[in-house]
């Protein structure tokens, strides 16, 4: 166990650079020497700064050897400072990653407390006109745009009933203070929450159900019934356990997208999250922001798949790694 | 007795005949028609199809054609008649649903029921292209990694693991100001963006084709195979890829929605199709206007629309395949 954690571990860091490197590349792609390019009309940089840039960027080397220099910095944490903010980019995403981390964790505790038991209840009924509401639902939710969606609802709950705010994250203007204050700020997250939920509820709510459905048809439950155990105990006790191996897994997968779909979801509700100073930095081309965002969420990317794995082999004792 | 024989063997002939000999394709068929949401997926997409590839044909405005309104008269102009200097003239903007325009006009005052059918094509060709260039690169090394295993799996693998771990929307973005910094035209722009979306979406499917590979290598069948001693390319394409193929068309299906989907993101955050040309998703983008968002709905609600059934179409279609190759699904 231990040593295929070892193993797992060596083996992405060794992708972490791949990917670090494929990232690095396109970065060079840009046109020119791209520093110039695109600090020209921002008065915020200086020439000094110009020329750290180019360091940390390795622009006065060769692609590898400027790779080399970028890897070297990175490894102590330096990964550059961001055009917009003037700042290094890891303060800057220290800074921004509360309301994103409240944004992703909110949604994905829904997420998870929709799914399992929706995802059951069809599985159990299979082919009822319970099991096709439920997976029609789930499909609608995967196939709605995010942003189309986010229109709607802004449509009909803010515009048209005018009970919630269109965007931001305080109500401007009010200075709220206290209970009132984290309310506000509550009532501007309502929308997004929603957003993220319905159109991420269904891929977990199907994994769920065909899960389940496996399950169910094992002989296992099969015996579990034969011997004369209450349905529910036979769902809650022999099936469900079962169906949470696979599922603990997709949870860890589907974290690092819960970042990139902030992007989105944020940049919609104009919530000053990561995702929002992401979409900014593509306008305004602050790529040393950029490279520090993918870098961030690749890294989370493996954590996920990592934690997950090893969690299989802890809840499943049948799996063993050689 | 000699009777009851051949009256045996007579109902045994007629029982021979009357059965109904099908081809395992022939119950896939069956199987997936007889679920009705794939059937109504399958009606949306032909409808979707036909009305963006034929439409256009009919319909008597082109993609970008600007409509002018005579201030005095009240009488609308087209682009090639309008005198445009003429200080009585203006631009037809958010003109209402009417016969002559059946969607009314958008914010520059363009048609709107015919940019639909324009953005349309766009959409649907970037998801047909996504996912062959997907399928090419993905089914070629995922079956290469399956078939060989051992140190070329290890490295297409790890090749797919990073690319698993690359953001999508925040790497497209990057893409999308690099070809800003090229100074590279809408009209070709579309082309980059199909294929860098195909080589970063063959990942899923490499992954999938070469674990089906690894187990169907170790049936009985393919030590048959192995046997009768034929080329290793027969083995995969005669042998392996059939066998795989249910997979495939099953995550093609899928993939077209989503790539759609992603398409008409890209081009909503206005990284993607560029003005003038039309996409659903750049035509939805509107709605940052608030005016539009409040009161303008026949502007931004039709391709938001649209691009939910065409996705939804592709799912259902997907689901449907999913439970007809399924032998176990059986009802």
């Amino acid at each position: 166990m231990k040593q295929y954690i070892l193993k797992r571990i060596g083996i992405s860091v060794l992708v972490l650079l791949g990917v670090s490197m494929l990232l690095y590349g396109i970065c060079r792609m840009v046109p020119g020497d791209y520093v110039a390019n695109m600090t020209a009309g921002n008065q915020n940089i200086t020439p000094e700064m110009e020329q750290r840039m180019r360091e940390v960027y390795g622009l006065d080397k060769g692609v590898v050897e400027g790779y080399v220099s970028w890897l070297k910095d990175a490894l102590r944490g330096d990964f550059g400072t961001s055009f917009i903010y003037q700042e290094s980019v890891v303060s800057v995403i220290a800074k921004y990653i509360g309301p994103t981390v409240s944004l992703a964790g909110i949604s994905m505790l829904l997420e998870i407390l929709l799914a399992i038991p929706l995802g059951i209840i069809a599985a159990r009924k299979q082919y009822s006109r319970t099991d096709y509401t439920i997976v029609a639902i789930a499909i609608i939710g995967i196939s709605l745009p995010s942003f189309f969606f986010a229109a709607v609802l802004k449509r009909v709950f803010a515009i048209g009933l005018g009970v919630l705010p269109v965007s931001g994250m305080v109500t401007a203007r009010a200075d709220y203070v206290g209970f009132a204050h984290f309310l506000d700020l509550g009532k501007h997250f309502v929308l997004p929450i929603i957003v993220f939920v319905v159109t991420g509820v269904g891929g977990l709510l199907r994994y769920v159900r065909t899960n389940m459905l496996e399950v169910l048809s094992a002989d296992y439950v099969r015996t579990a019934r034969a011997k004369g155990l209450p349905e529910r105990k036979v769902i809650g006790k022999h099936a469900f356990r079962n169906t949470l191996i696979p599922v603990v897994t997709m949870v860890g997968g589907m974290i690092p997208n819960l970042f990139s779909g902030a992007v989105i979801t944020e940049g919609l509700f104009g919530l000053e999250g990561l995702g929002n100073v992401a979409l900014q930095a593509v306008y305004q081309g602050d790529i040393p922001y950029l490279m520090g965002f993918n870098m961030f969420i690749a890294l989370m990317t493996l954590v996920g798949t990592l934690v997950s794995d090893i969690l299989y082999a802890v809840v499943d004792p049948r799996v063993r790694y050689n | 007795m000699e009777d009851l024989q051949a009256r045996n063997q007579q109902e045994q002939d007629e029982f021979e005949q009357n059965q109904v000999i099908m081809t395992p394709g022939q119950l896939v068929m069956k199987r997936f028609f007889r679920n009705k949401l794939a059937c109504v997926g399958i009606g949306i997409i032909v409808f979707m199809v036909l009305f963006c590839a034929i439409g256009p044909f009919f319909s008597p405005y082109g993609e970008y054609e600007i409509f002018y309104i005579n201030n005095e008269t009240k009488e609308e102009v087209r682009m090639q008649q309008a005198d445009v200097g003429a200080s009585y003239m203006g631009v037809n903007v958010k003109a209402p649903i009417s016969s002559k325009h059946w969607l009314g006009t958008d914010a520059d005052g363009r048609d709107v029921f015919t940019r639909l059918m324009y953005g349309g094509r766009i959409s649907l060709t970037v998801g047909f292209v996504v996912v062959i260039i997907e399928l090419l690169v993905g089914i070629t090394l995922g079956g290469i990694a399956g078939y060989y295993g051992g140190i070329v799996d290890m490295i297409i693998m790890r090749l797919v693991e990073i690319f698993y771990c690359i953001p999508f929307i925040p790497l497209m973005l990057i893409t999308s100001a690099i070809m800003f910094g090229y100074g590279i035209s809408p009209k070709y722009k579309i082309y980059f963006i199909m294929v860098v979306m195909g080589v970063l979406y063959w990942a899923g499917v490499a992954r999938i084709v070469r674990g089906q590979i690894l187990s169907l290598r170790e049936m009985e069948y393919m030590q048959a195979a192995e046997a009768t001693g034929i080329r290793t390319s027969r083995k995969i394409f005669k042998h392996l890829v059939p066998n795989v193929m249910p997979m495939i068309i099953l995550i093609a299906t899928m993939d077209i929605g989503s790539v759609i989907l992603t398409e008409s993101v890209l081009s909503f955050l206005g990284v993607g199709i560029a003005w003038p040309y039309a996409s659903w998703g750049n035509m939805v983008d509107a709605v940052n206007k608030s005016v539009i968002m409040k009161n303008y709905l026949n502007i931004w609600m039709p391709p938001g629309i649209c691009i939910l059934l065409t996705v939804l179409a592709f799912n259902f279609i997907g689901d449907g395949l999913r439970d007809a190759f399924d032998p176990r699904m059986k009802r």
